[in-house]
């Protein structure tokens, strides 16, 4: 599976300083970094209310279908999109075309300013995702399955 | 696409009901939602139409426990069955690591699983994967209604490869455990297989 997604404690890391610098510069509530495929992968602000798996999974099928709109229009994919709430804004944007970035905020920032962050963080985030795509294609890293038994995977199941 | 979090030392992966409209995708994921525990299951999420047909997907996020210090997360999702939402349905597949097929077992509704497997071979491939070489399981949903087609008939016709099959009552939860169990062996496997 070649297309498979390895995260390293590494890139975490600074995917993590990443979203946490976005989240502080921009005023935000919340910052999430989310797969394309709807997996959480790191997230900053005020999440303890938040239900993130929800969030990611809704937010990767919104940008699916948006994406599968400008495919439909023969434009290429639509780089972000905004929603106005009563009192949390949503700012999506596409990062490398592997990733989402999703700020939250209300009346403490403001589009303008949000937009200009997440275009610094987004040119940071993409150089990671480039490091982590060639370290994971390199496959030198030590591989989890290399070490897991068919007893294992029935041990699973066994409840 | 499985993602690997050796951070947070969870393994995620990404399993798609598919199968044509009203064969029981959602009760399938419904039965699994209410007799899952608390701690094991995030909330089931439905895009539906006031009708409850699926619009564009269920999901309902699952962990099923740990191999080797991995939390093992499954992200269940449905497609919308209706013939129309075809566009919805390949977006769903997008990054699938296995799939149910859930067959109707109704004698009239031969043609539609007949058509829905079909689509689901087509829409597969022109994203680059290839059925057989997919973790795959199929379930016959429905036994319990008396209109149903003998198994060897539906085996014949919607399982001509012999993957892992299962006869189910949605509804009352049979057989849903087993199809889960087995399609989510196969992704593990498979993981284990291409490492
Ligand atoms: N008798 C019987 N009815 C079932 C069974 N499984 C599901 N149903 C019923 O079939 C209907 C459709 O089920 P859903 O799970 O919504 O079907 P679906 O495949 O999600 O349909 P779409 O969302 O349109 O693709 C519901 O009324 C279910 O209660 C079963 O095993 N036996
Ligand atoms: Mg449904």
């Amino acid at each position: 599976m070649s297309n498979q997604l390895v995260m390293y404690e590494e890139e975490l890391q600074q995917i993590s300083n990443i979203c946490d610098v976005l989240q502080r510069d921009s005023n935000a509530k919340a910052v999430l970094v989310i797969d394309k495929n709807g997996q959480a992968i790191a997230h900053s602000g005020e999440v303890e209310h938040l239900d993130v798996t929800s969030l990611s999974s809704l937010t990767a099928g919104n940008v699916a279908a948006t994406g599968g709109i400008a495919s439909l229009l023969a434009e290429k994919e639509f780089a972000g999109q905004f929603h106005e709430g009563e009192k949390t804004n949503v700012h999506i944007s596409i990062v490398g075309a592997r990733v989402i970035l999703l700020v939250l905020f209300d009346e403490r920032s403001s589009l303008g300013l949000v937009r200009l962050r997440v275009r610094k963080a987004a040119a940071e985030l993409t150089q990671v995702l480039e490091v982590l795509v060639k370290k994971s294609e390199a496959g030198n890293q030590p591989s989890v399955f290399a070490e897991i038994t068919d007893d294992d995977i029935d041990n699973l199941f066994n409840d | 696409m499985s993602f690997i979090n050796y951070s947070s030392r969870e393994i995620n992966c990404k399993i798609v009901y598919y199968g044509p409209g009203l064969c029981g995708k959602t009760t399938n994921l419904q039965y699994i939602y209410n007799k899952t525990n608390p701690e094991a299951k995030g909330k089931m999420i439905s895009l539906a139409t006031e009708t409850e047909r699926t619009l564009f997907f269920d999901f309902l996020p699952l962990s099923l426990g740990e191999i080797r210090g991995f939390r093992t997360r499954f992200h269940l999702y449905t497609v919308p069955g209706q013939v129309f939402y075809d566009a919805s349905r390949k977006l769903i597949l997008k990054g699938v690591d296995g799939v149910v097929f859930v067959g109707d077992s109704q004698v009239e509704r031969m043609e539609a699983n007949i058509e829905s497997l079909d689509n689901l071979r087509t829409n597969l491939a022109e994203q680059g994967y290839d059925l057989d070489k997919l973790p795959y399981c199929v379930q016959f949903n429905k036994r319990d209604l008396p209109n149903s087609a003998p198994l060897e008939e539906l085996t014949e016709v919607l399982n001509p490869t012999k993957v892992p099959q299962f006869e189910a009552v949605a509804t009352k939860g049979v057989g849903v455990f087993d199809t889960l169990k087995a399609v989510a062996k196969l992704v593990l496997t498979e993981l284990k297989r291409g490492s």
